[in-house]
């Protein structure tokens, strides 16, 4: 209870001071995204015009009503008021606000992706552990190959091959058309997240509908990530291998199991969770392409097809909310490993 | 129960890869009774090592036991050691305690992981055994050092800790593999003190590994002198070091700096001091707080003459890098003066001192003398890459010229030039070390325990020529040590600091015949050493 004392305020300070640091660069993000946006090519007023016979006059009133006429810093200007007051726009091809439709896909896109890292990891550790620990055997090349083969396979491809056997071939698995079936009814929202709604709400068919939704997605994402978090942990193990305090522990004659887990896979997490962070970060980008094999109504696939139509506003806020993610995730790594390893609260 | 503890006969260790073995232990036999100290003395390399990790199972996968047995209590342990034994029945205490233990693990929780990997104990039970055993090996502060993590410990602490572990489980046979290096002298001296009172006590075995004779011989009852994984001689401290047959043995036991030894003629000595050269450097009241508030360095002042040796001496944490830092400009004064040939050069920033003039004048000797030196770099890119920074740099074949005569001067010769650090041997990285200071002509050499990872025998070697180099040179040093005997062979006076302020200042043959202070008595009574006259 002591410690919690002497913890909390400099934990406190510290995210402070985290969250601080990262205004200017979420700023430059907001500006590069603006800029990118109105530079690149397309009119969004000729895209939205009526028909593809609107005429000038036509265009040029939408472009006044949208705003697009006004000079780029005042555009800008008015964009970031409207940021301050959490006004995102309006998504020009749904209709509804950004905010709106990002509060009801994020979800969809975090439960994909945290149930693919909680996979990878699950097979990833046990996988990086054993073969440091038996370096250099026919077991430890098996698992090279293994991961060389999760990370040459690109997700689409893997995506389509795991819907061809398991849901055309074999029949295993349900159609792949969105998180949970739509005939069946919804569990109150509470997280947004379908397993952990369900779940609170003791509604167990609609726990196991999702979950099954979610296999063959998360597992291509899984696919994916299990390369560089294996090689990472297989990396992290041996250097830990190679520490004083294990031959310590084996002259002591501690029990194998505990020097695996306990001295060696506990030193070795630090690399491993920073690994995580960036590997998460890179998921939620990536997450596009399986969002879209599995018609998942993700932020990805929807950032994606405003791209195509010149949406402003959805491909700004989705690269806002990306950014915001990632800083987020990069101080819970950060915080996680000073829970992780005494000596960096120390410091 | 005739049988000794452990006797370990005709072994031999090769060490295999793909393509070649090499043997390094070429049919070891040795034995060890219970309550008595067996020492391995010798080189890095001689096999000392390898022989106490083979004893506990512990050897790296590419070596194997090729001949020869190891029976411990009667028991056949040369290709397996079982789990049960390792701990219970020989414990192993390492070198770099604070490295030995698990550094996200409580201390509380390391030492019960050792307790529970061989008895069922409940929580009460182990609660008071952890109790006994920090009092066992002298901690008063029980509950603090229980709760702390390895990092949030001395070292003296960690190696106390170390000590509980190994005997947590009342093992027969204790290995002590160099177990106080990295230790300043007076901790050495509690921790090993206390390793002899419980193998004493306990009625265990030890086998303690050192490279330090002077240890050897005050706390083993036998010595067995190692040579490329050869014992070489064998018998009780006072007949070896007193009377050594063997031709190696005899020059360990020269090469070991004692009381007596001496580098040069003391006529010479005497003869500079009355010279009396013109002050090269003076440091008044320097002071260097750390953020936490922590003094380490606390108003000291002193001075050295041209072409005179300092030594600067005291325990780890007393403050002598960080002056040895100040004087060489790497970190900021936050009071006081340094005066170099007479003009100040505290107000400069350390971080613009690269630039100054007289950084080229001040140089440094690291004390890892490997670790210092850039592993990308050959012998001879390192040596030559001060001149290019600092300059003047010499027209065409004359930098080369230059850079093989200074590397002839610190006895590289010219074929080493072209090797790595991985390819050279701590004393040939040591001299190039030496070399890459010398090589801009400084006039004040700070050398901070630049022989301190070195074995007896090339510490002699080194120590000679830096000798020479000053004489050759009129150099002047600051050298940095924890060594006494090495202080006093190499310097005309010395510092002792504590706690960044300093105890004891002088000639060095006044502080070491007839000490001020009371914490200088206490320095030199902790060095172990053996005394060949008086042992006869």
């Amino acid at each position: 209870m002591s410690a919690e004392k002497h913890l909390l305020p400099p934990l406190v300070r510290r995210i402070g001071l985290r969250l601080g640091a990262a205004l200017p660069a979420l700023f430059c993000v907001i500006l590069f995204t603006f800029i990118m946006m109105r530079v690149l090519p397309g009119d969004p007023a000729v895209y939205f015009a009526s028909g593809p016979n609107a005429g000038q006059a036509e265009i040029q009133e939408l472009r006044h009503k949208m705003g697009l006429d006004a000079p780029m810093p005042v555009q800008f200007l008015h964009y970031l008021e409207n940021l301050v007051t959490g006004d995102l726009g309006r998504s020009l091809t749904t209709g509804q606000s950004v905010a709106r439709d990002m509060q009801e896909r994020l979800p969809a896109s975090l439960e994909l992706t945290l149930t693919a890292l909680a996979l990878s990891l699950l097979i990833s550790l046990p996988l990086g552990l054993t073969a440091a620990w038996w370096s250099g055997s026919k077991y430890d090349q098996f698992v090279r190959a293994f991961c060389s083969a999760c990370f040459c396979i690109p997700p689409f491809v893997s995506g389509i091959l795991l819907v061809y056997v398991c849901y055309y071939w074999l029949g295993l698995a349900p159609d792949p058309t969105g998180r949970i079936n739509i005939f069946l009814p919804q569990p109150p929202r509470l997280t947004g997240l379908l397993l952990i709604d369900s779940a609170l709400a003791g509604d167990w068919t609609a726990w196991h509908e999702a979950a099954g939704q979610l296999v063959l997605p998360a597992t291509t994402m899984a696919l994916f990530v299990i390369a560089p978090l294996t090689r990472m942990t297989r990396a992290a193990v041996i250097s830990v291998l190679g520490a004083d305090y294990i031959r310590t522990a084996r002259a002591m004659g501690l029990p194998t199991w505990r020097i695996m887990i306990v001295y060696t896979l506990r030193n070795a997490l630090m690399p491993v969770l920073t690994t995580v962070g960036i590997v998460f970060s890179t998921m939620m980008g990536a997450n596009v392409l399986v969002e879209k094999i599995f018609s998942w109504p993700g932020v990805a696939s929807y950032a994606l097809d405003a791209l195509v139509s010149s949406d402003y506003a959805p491909v700004q806020g989705f690269i806002l909310l990306m950014a915001c993610l990632f800083i987020l995730v990069n101080l819970v790594i950060d915080l996680l490993l000073g829970v992780l390893d005494p000596r960096v609260s120390v410091e | 129960m005739n049988e000794p503890l452990l006797t370990i006969d005709g072994l031999r260790v090769s060490f295999t890869s793909d393509r070649s073995s090499r043997e390094v232990l070429h049919g070891i036999s040795l034995s060890v009774e219970r309550g008595k100290v067996l020492a391995l003395v010798g080189e890095s390399g001689s096999g000392k090592s390898v022989t106490g990790l083979t004893t506990m199972g512990l050897l790296p996968k590419q070596a194997v036991v090729t001949e020869g047995t190891i029976r411990f209590r009667g028991q056949d342990i040369t290709r397996h050691v079982p789990r049960s034994l390792r701990g219970a029945g020989i414990a192993m205490v390492f070198q770099n305690p604070r490295a030995a233990l698990n550094p996200t693990r409580r201390v509380r929780d390391q030492l019960a992981d050792v307790i529970r990997a061989h008895d069922r104990l409940d929580r009460a039970a182990l609660q008071a055994r952890l109790v006994e055993l920090m009092h066992q090996v002298s901690i008063t502060d029980v509950s603090r050092c229980l709760n702390a993590y390895p990092h949030q410990l001395s070292g003296g602490l960690c190696q106390r800790i170390v000590i509980a572990m190994a005997v947590a489980c009342s093992p027969d046979l204790i290995i002590a593999d160099e177990p106080t290096t990295g230790l300043d002298v007076l901790t050495q001296k509690s921790a090993m003190d206390l390793l002899l009172r419980l193998t004493r006590e306990q009625d265990m075995g030890m086998i303690l590994v050192t490279h330090d004779l002077g240890m050897a011989a005050q706390y083993s009852d036998d010595v067995a002198v190692m040579r490329h994984g050869e014992i070489v001689e064998r018998g009780t401290p006072e007949m070896l070091f007193s009377n050594p047959q063997n031709n190696y043995t005899r020059r360990l036991v020269a090469a070991c700096p004692n009381e007596t030894s001496l580098l040069e003629a003391p006529e010479d000595a005497a003869a500079r001091q009355e010279s009396g050269p013109a002050v090269l450097l003076e440091v008044r009241n320097l002071v260097k707080e750390y953020q936490s508030g922590f003094r380490a360095v606390d108003d000291v002042s002193f001075s050295i003459r041209q072409g005179e040796c300092l030594g600067l001496i005291g325990e780890s944490g007393s403050g002598k890098s960080t002056i040895s830092r100040l004087i060489s400009r790497l970190v900021d004064v936050d009071s006081g003066e340094i005066l170099f040939n007479g003009t100040s050069i505290s107000s400069l920033s350390a971080e613009d001192f690269y630039r100054a003039p007289q950084r080229r004048q001040i140089q440094f000797v690291f004390q890892d003398a490997a670790g210092s030196l850039n592993p990308r770099y050959t012998a001879f890119r390192s040596i030559v890459d001060p001149l290019l920074r600092m300059g003047p740099v010499p027209e065409g074949d004359a930098l080369a010229e230059l850079v093989v005569q200074t590397a002839r001067s610190v006895g590289l010769s010219e074929d080493m030039l072209e090797r790595y650090p991985h390819q050279m041997s701590g004393g040939q990285c040591a001299r190039v070390g030496i070399a890459r200071a010398i090589i801009v002509s400084p006039d004040l050499l700070i050398l901070d325990e630049p022989t301190a990872a070195l074995d007896v025998l090339v510490q002699a070697e080194v120590l000679a020529l830096l000798e020479r180099l000053r004489r050759e040179r009129g150099m002047s040093y600051l050298f940095v040590s924890h060594d006494l005997h090495v202080v006093r062979m190499l310097c005309d006076r010395a510092i002792i600091l504590r706690k960044g302020r300093i105890v004891e200042a002088g000639r060095c043959e006044n502080i070491f015949h007839a000490p001020q202070s009371n914490y200088t008595a206490q320095l030199l009574e902790a060095i172990p050493h053996f005394r060949p006259a008086a042992c006869v």
